[in-house]
């Protein structure tokens, strides 16, 4: 497990964007082999967003040839709804990047049979060979995606009933009115995510100084579903210096030595440290 | 010349512009398949598709057509003119208008007799517009039923009042099935039956060339009535005891869930720029800009005889010969949103909703006119900063483009 620690927010999500790229371009995709990515909504991932929109108009890296796939929806809130994580997609990625419509895949919250269209995702993520980066954010109380505290870590994608606090914390997006806040979703499950080939966590401000703390310096545990990417063979933590809150000193000093000595002694993590720095 | 029509089902994304939505101008893509304005997020989760040709706006403003409520004719071409074959005249005006970013409008027809506008008026027809000229949204009457002592420049002969109140309207125009808006004195007897008559049949009632007080003003707008005809002239003017029309402006009496509309003027020589900065701002809700224009708009300076008058067309005015009286406006709908914009700096938000969907919402037809919205006619145009057009769409088509414009255009399914 990494952890990068960035001095603030902004650097974080340039950090974040510029890895997307990286491993996108060392992927070499191509029409017969599409790179995977697995994505968040949220604010901690905006920037990243932004960032990467920069890139493609830029043309320094292209979505043509990736297939995304989000991490959850809501059910049974209209796709239109400026809440949905449809529209969230759409209006701060998709439609300014050049992905095909057809690769951009967001579960359907609103489907007939929401188990089926749970089974079909995973089916679909494993036609498409599996996720080579799954990007993620976590919740304060260190949930990633609607896996909620108490969630199995070894779920798979399914229909997940919100808990009570993120049904209050949510209404404030609904007009402070609760009976409009969805109060089920669909998620893909810890398992899920386990199961791709790298993780990037992305955490920063100081109220998820806590859940930082808990994913990371305590034992793997189910009421803090992040911590189970301890186990994961390739998991990256990008923080702000404020997520580090409640950290230890020797955990920050630890990892901050053992990103000096990678840069120092990887010649491919130079040239990286040489992008992220000078660029 | 415009570029040749694409297929009705192409899906085009207008790409590299700023887009006027929702009172705000903000950059995006405006999306158009068969002629409307589309949801392209439907497009990317339902049909998955991504468009057939894509065009680069060169960063330009890009905003609903403009559509003007009051013109009375260009090109020497007058709409009174029964002996004129006008729905020649029409088509001869409308194609003009597309250089303006006119993309519909309503042809104005002055107090005539009763015989003129039973041929006149079977003469105009609404239609879409395209390639062949802008839209017509209806016929404007202005006139007869208006007051002798505030003419302007109609003929007092033709001027009557509403004695036998709606079937004096029937007897004087005939058929009222292509009238959009009829501008009547609301101080004559049975105007109020009238006014609500006209709006039950979907017709916009405007208060103009009149002598009304407030108090009848608000009669009417509370009858129906919707707009009022180039405000400031052709009224009696605002007096602290008694506004009239000009009251209506701020008036407590308009019900909360209406807005009253008005037109103006914006040509630098029927409106003085101060009276266009008090109007905007006790009221930008309801400015609605109009040309006004006669039939020597679009022809290059000189001497006219249009009928018995003799005209002389020089810079922005339009004077009788030999006379300081002017003619009527000839301003061009671009230059009054300019001037507008100029005089009053209320920003190009506002200077372009005068122009578009504030006329829109005049007459009622939002849902097809007057903004961007989703599902509305792929009616627009294209403009630089400094509020120029430089090109005009209607449907979706490019129905002209200035000549040193090249709008890249990006065919996707060949790539």
């Amino acid at each position: 497990m990494r952890l990068v620690i960035m001095d603030v927010s902004p650097q974080v999500a340039e950090w974040a964007a510029k890895y997307v790229r990286r491993k996108i371009l060392d992927f070499k995709p191509g029409p017969d082999k599409y790179f995977t990515l697995g994505l968040p909504t949220g604010s901690t991932p905006l920037g990243m967003y932004k960032k990467l929109i920069e890139f493609v108009k830029s043309g320094t890296v292209s979505f043509k040839y990736v297939k995304t796939f989000n991490m959850d929806e809501y059910v049974a809130l209209e796709r239109s709804h400026p809440e949905s994580y449809h529209s969230f997609m759409w209006e701060n990625f998709f439609k300014h990047i050049d992905i095909i419509p057809e690769n951009a895949q967001v579960l359907d919250g609103n489907a007939p049979d929401l188990e089926k269209e749970c089974r079909e995702y995973e089916d679909k993520i494993k036609a498409a060979g599996g996720i080579q980066l799954f990007v993620g954010g976590i919740g304060p109380d260190g949930h990633i995606a609607f896996n909620e505290p108490g969630s199995s870590l070894v779920s798979r994608t399914r229909v997940k009933t919100l808990a009570q606090e993120t049904i209050d914390a949510n209404s404030r997006f609904f007009g402070g009115d609760l009976s409009k806040v969805p109060k089920q979703a669909l998620t893909v499950g810890v398992g899920t995510v386990m199961d791709a080939k790298e993780v990037m966590i992305l955490i920063t401000g100081a109220h998820k100084a806590f859940a930082l703390h808990k994913a990371i310096e305590e034992g793997v545990s189910h009421m803090w579903t992040v911590s189970a990417f301890q186990q994961h063979p390739a998991a990256i933590f990008v923080c702000d210096e404020d997520a580090t809150n409640e950290l230890r000193v020797r955990t920050v000093k630890y990892f901050k030595g053992a990103e000096r000595s990678l840069h120092a002694h990887t010649g491919a993590l130079l040239r990286a440290w040489k992008l992220w720095y000078l660029c | 010349m415009p570029a040749a029509p694409p297929p009705k089902t192409c899906l085009l994304q207008f790409r590299n512009c700023r887009i006027l939505r929702d009172h705000k101008i903000y950059r995006d893509d405006l999306w158009v398949r068969a002629g409307k304005i589309i949801n392209p997020e439907k497009i990317f989760f339902d049909e998955r598709i991504v468009a057939d040709i894509q065009v680069d706006c060169n960063n330009s403003i890009l905003t609903p057509g403009f559509i003007d409520a009051q013109i009375n004719g260009a090109c020497g071409v007058d709409f009174s003119d029964v002996d004129s074959d006008v729905t020649e005249g029409v088509s001869t005006v409308a194609k003009h208008l597309l250089e303006h970013g006119v993309t519909s409008f309503c042809p104005t027809v002055i107090t005539s007799p009763p015989e003129s506008y039973h041929k006149i008026l079977p003469q105009i027809k609404r239609s879409q517009g395209g390639a062949e000229g802008a839209g017509v949204l209806g016929v404007h009457l202005e006139g007869p039923f208006i007051s002798k002592a505030k003419k302007g420049a109609h003929p007092e002969v033709y001027i009557c009042d509403l004695e036998n109140g709606f079937s004096d309207l029937v007897d004087m125009y005939g058929n009222l099935d292509q009238v959009s808006v009829v501008t009547l004195a609301p101080e004559y007897p049975r105007s109020e039956e009238v006014i609500k008559e006209c709006v039950s049949r979907g017709i916009t009632v405007s208060v103009g060339h009149s002598m009304a007080n407030l108090v009848q003003g608000e009669e009417a707008v509370c009858q129906g009535a919707g707009f009022i005809t180039h405000l400031f002239n052709a009224m009696l003017p605002f007096h602290h005891r008694d506004p009239h029309l000009v009251g209506l402006l701020t008036s407590e009496r308009i019900p909360k869930d209406r807005t009253i509309f008005y037109g103006l003027i914006s040509d630098g020589i029927h409106t003085h720029p101060a009276a266009l900065r008090i109007a905007h701002r006790v009221h930008p809700d309801g400015l609605v800009l109009v040309t006004d224009a006669m039939r020597a708009m679009g022809l290059p300076e000189g001497t006219y005889s249009f009928g018995k008058q003799s005209v002389d067309i020089k810079g922005k005015t339009a004077t009788l010969t030999g006379t300081d009286t002017l003619a009527g406006s000839i301003a061009r709908m671009d230059v009054c949103v300019r001037h507008f914009a100029k005089s009053t700096s209320c920003g190009n938000v506002l200077a372009l909703e005068a122009a578009s969907l504030h006329p829109a919402q005049m007459l009622g037809i939002t849902k097809s006119k007057g903004t961007l919205d989703f599902n509305t006619d792929a009616d627009f145009i294209l403009l630089d900063d400094s509020l120029q057009v430089r090109a005009t769409y209607i449907a979706g088509q490019q129905v002209w483009v200035a000549d040193d414009v090249t709008l890249r255009e990006t065919s996707l399914q060949e790539a």
